[in-house]
């Protein structure tokens, strides 16, 4: 007999009592804290930060354990938090060059001035399942090197000083940086606005248009600059005091990708640059964040725009994973509606066909049943 | 962080607010264009509602009574879960009947009751766009709505008929408004196209992926594609509703058994639990009353 589909707010909170059962999963075993997610799952905290565009350490740690560690969901749960909260006011560009470094490594440069820094990294590391990492075997204090406080000049600087690099490049004095969060984008973007769609998109998409670009897909022939990882004060302009005062460290990975270019009739040959810049260590995200923006200054450069790499519409418009997902996921919502409509249609021409081939006609209801 | 857990009546902060009555102002002003708004994160999925809530949220004030409907019912899931979210946030009066709310949330249809004067009704919209499975990209279609060229849409009718001898549109069929915007009627069943015509109440549209609202205000002319050989029809059932013998009314179809039984219910719940109060007994009612 019909029983009417009663979705049920009982049938919601148990759903819901469900989760939470499995998220704490075996109760004999002790919950997991904010404290060690952040001290020892540290990328997976850092890559929720970059993504859901805020920086705190322990929100993006909550959020991951309230997610039973689905990235995607915890930064969907951090952003929905993020847009709540009010813009006091725009910091001053953060100074790169300043940066307290942790890792700097060049590949354009077998040395140069303030050096190679591996850092903790995972490059050169074997990776070999590590047994002594299945029980909690003390670990040896790293090296330490005593603090350098003068600021490491940037690969670009190296190269800008024989004018074979592009420069900075200048905005308009009276340019507001965009804010996508508070503006609908509209197609085509100024570079500020597609740099933080970029820092904001996701990791995966990012990595896998990058990769195109390196497969021929737009190539731009890339060399990493630079790449650097470590803290960069954040300063706020305050109107009423006249100067800036600092809010604090951010951690940033920073890339500098350097990539040649033939010249045009409006610029001589250089090497041109593609930039990424991602809260935490990151340092997949940034260069494929690098890799992507200089593939989408393609007409800028009056290059053919020949790969996806390059569209700007089909990029930025792909590159939000907490928008992908919800739209992807929402086909799971029901659409009988829908598709009774479309039934509809199917079995109308279905019949149609039918008699056209001359087949008996069958009540296409009880077909099932014969 | 104890201060985390509070939130702005009706969840949005006011700025945030003011920001969306400003682009449905526009949006009513403009009847059927898309007016681009800074749509928020909002605390359920993009692709579940997030238009529509953001829309309510910024309509929404404490004497209002809210009804949500999902597939025309109030008791699917994500209608459930959204009606509970305005009662958290909002702590406004709910109710499931079509008569008694000043602002209705819906998702794929228009309830079968004639709204009236003062009543607003909030479409969630995922592709607000009635041209982007011709065109793609936004750049393109902002230009044709602009010049008014949607010569590629009638073409794409016209090929429907002359591959299948039908418009092989079912849901979110093209509607023309005021004589001047194609828009896109949400994924309601063209069945909903003709209560969208000078309908006395306000509709709004909230699209917080793609980041549009529009609007169709009360007394607007709102036409269904055609051509004058093949003029626009809606769907039509072969059966009254089994529970509440409803004629003229969407219907659902109900898999009774795996030897190809069926019923057809009404997909309005309220309108049908209207009836049925009112002494209307479809067949499958009947039969279970003389049963027992």
């Amino acid at each position: 007999m019909y029983v009417a589909v009663k979705g049920g707010e009982a049938a919601i909170a148990n759903a819901h009592q469900l989760l939470a059962d499995r998220r704490r999963g075996d109760r004999s075993l002790p919950a997991i804290s904010i404290d060690q997610i952040v001290a020892q799952l540290g990328l997976a905290v850092d890559r929720v930060m970059a993504e859901a565009s805020l920086y705190d350490r322990e929100l993006a740690a909550l959020a991951v354990r309230q997610a039973r560690g689905d990235m995607i969901e915890a930064i969907f749960i951090l952003r929905a938090y993020r847009t709540t909260l009010p813009r006091f006011g725009m910091s001053v560009p953060v100074d790169t060059a300043k940066m307290k470094i942790e890792r700097r490594i060049s590949a354009t440069y077998k040395d140069l001035p303030g050096g190679q820094l591996l850092g903790p990294t995972f490059d050169y590391t074997h990776r070999l399942l590590d047994p002594s990492l299945l029980t909690d075997e003390p670990v040896a204090e790293p090296l330490r090197r005593t603090v350098d406080e003068s600021s490491m000049m940037r690969v670009s600087d190296i190269l800008a000083g024989e004018g074979l690099i592009e420069s900075d490049g200048h905005m308009p004095e009276d340019h507001v940086p965009g804010d996508l969060t508070r503006e609908p984008l509209e197609f085509p973007l100024n570079r500020d606005l597609r740099l933080q769609a970029l820092a904001r998109g996701d990791e995966g998409f990012l990595l896998a248009l990058a990769y195109s670009t390196q497969r021929g897909y737009a190539r731009t022939h890339p060399f990493v600059g630079e790449v650097r990882i470590g803290e960069v004060e954040v300063e706020l302009d305050i109107p009423e005091l006249g100067f800036a005062v600092s809010l604090g460290p951010v951690q940033v990975t920073e890339c500098q990708m350097v990539n040649q270019f033939q010249g045009s009739a409006k610029n001589p040959p250089q090497f041109t640059r593609g930039y990424g810049l991602v809260f935490g260590q990151s340092e997949r995200k940034a260069m494929a964040m690098s890799l992507v923006d200089r593939a989408l200054r393609a007409e800028e450069f009056g290059e053919d725009i020949v790969a996806p790499a390059q569209d700007e519409e089909f990029v930025i418009s792909h590159s939000d994973n907490v928008q992908a997902t919800g739209f992807v996921e929402h086909l799971k919502l029901p659409h009988y509606v829908d598709f009774q409509a479309e039934l509809d249609l199917v079995r109308r021409m279905r019949a149609e066909y039918d008699a056209r081939n001359g087949v008996e006609k069958n009540d296409p209801i009880r077909d099932a049943a014969e | 962080m104890t201060d985390l857990a509070t939130y702005n009546f009706a969840y949005l902060d006011e700025q945030t607010k003011r920001m969306i009555r400003r682009a449905i102002l526009k949006a009513i002003s403009i009847p059927g264009y898309q007016v681009p708004f800074a749509s928020r994160e909002m605390p359920m999925p993009y692709g579940w509602g997030t238009g529509g809530v953001q829309v309510t949220a910024a309509i929404l004030g404490p004497k209002d009574v809210l009804k949500v409907i999902d597939q025309g019912a109030d008791d699917t899931t994500n209608a459930v879960s959204i009606r509970a979210f305005f009662q958290k946030v909002a702590n406004v009066a709910v109710t499931t009947k079509t008569r008694e709310a000043t602002i209705i949330q819906t998702r794929h249809r228009i309830p079968e009751e004639t709204l009236t004067a003062g009543q607003t009704l909030v479409y969630q919209v995922p592709i607000p766009e009635p041209l982007r499975f011709l065109e793609p990209r936004e750049t393109e279609t902002r230009k044709m709505h602009a010049l008014e060229e949607y010569g590629l849409m009638h073409v794409k009718l016209y090929e429907d008929i002359a591959r299948n001898g039908h418009i092989a549109t079912t849901y979110a069929y093209p509607v023309k408004v005021e004589g001047r915007y194609v828009m896109d009627p949400s994924p309601t069943p063209k069945f909903d196209n003709p209560k969208m015509h000078m309908s006395e109440a306000l509709q709004l549209f909230g699209a917080g992926r793609e980041k549009r609202i529009y609007a169709v205000p009360p007394h607007t002319d709102v036409v269904s594609l055609d051509f004058e050989d093949h003029p626009f029809e809606i769907q039509h059932f072969d059966k009254p509703c089994a529970l509440c013998g409803a004629e003229h009314v969407y219907l659902d179809e109900v898999v009774l058994d795996d030897k190809g039984g069926r019923m057809f219910v009404c997909s309005d719940t309220d309108h049908c639990e209207d009836r049925r109060e009112h002494g209307h007994a479809g067949e499958m009612l009947a039969r279970q009353e003389a049963a027992e």
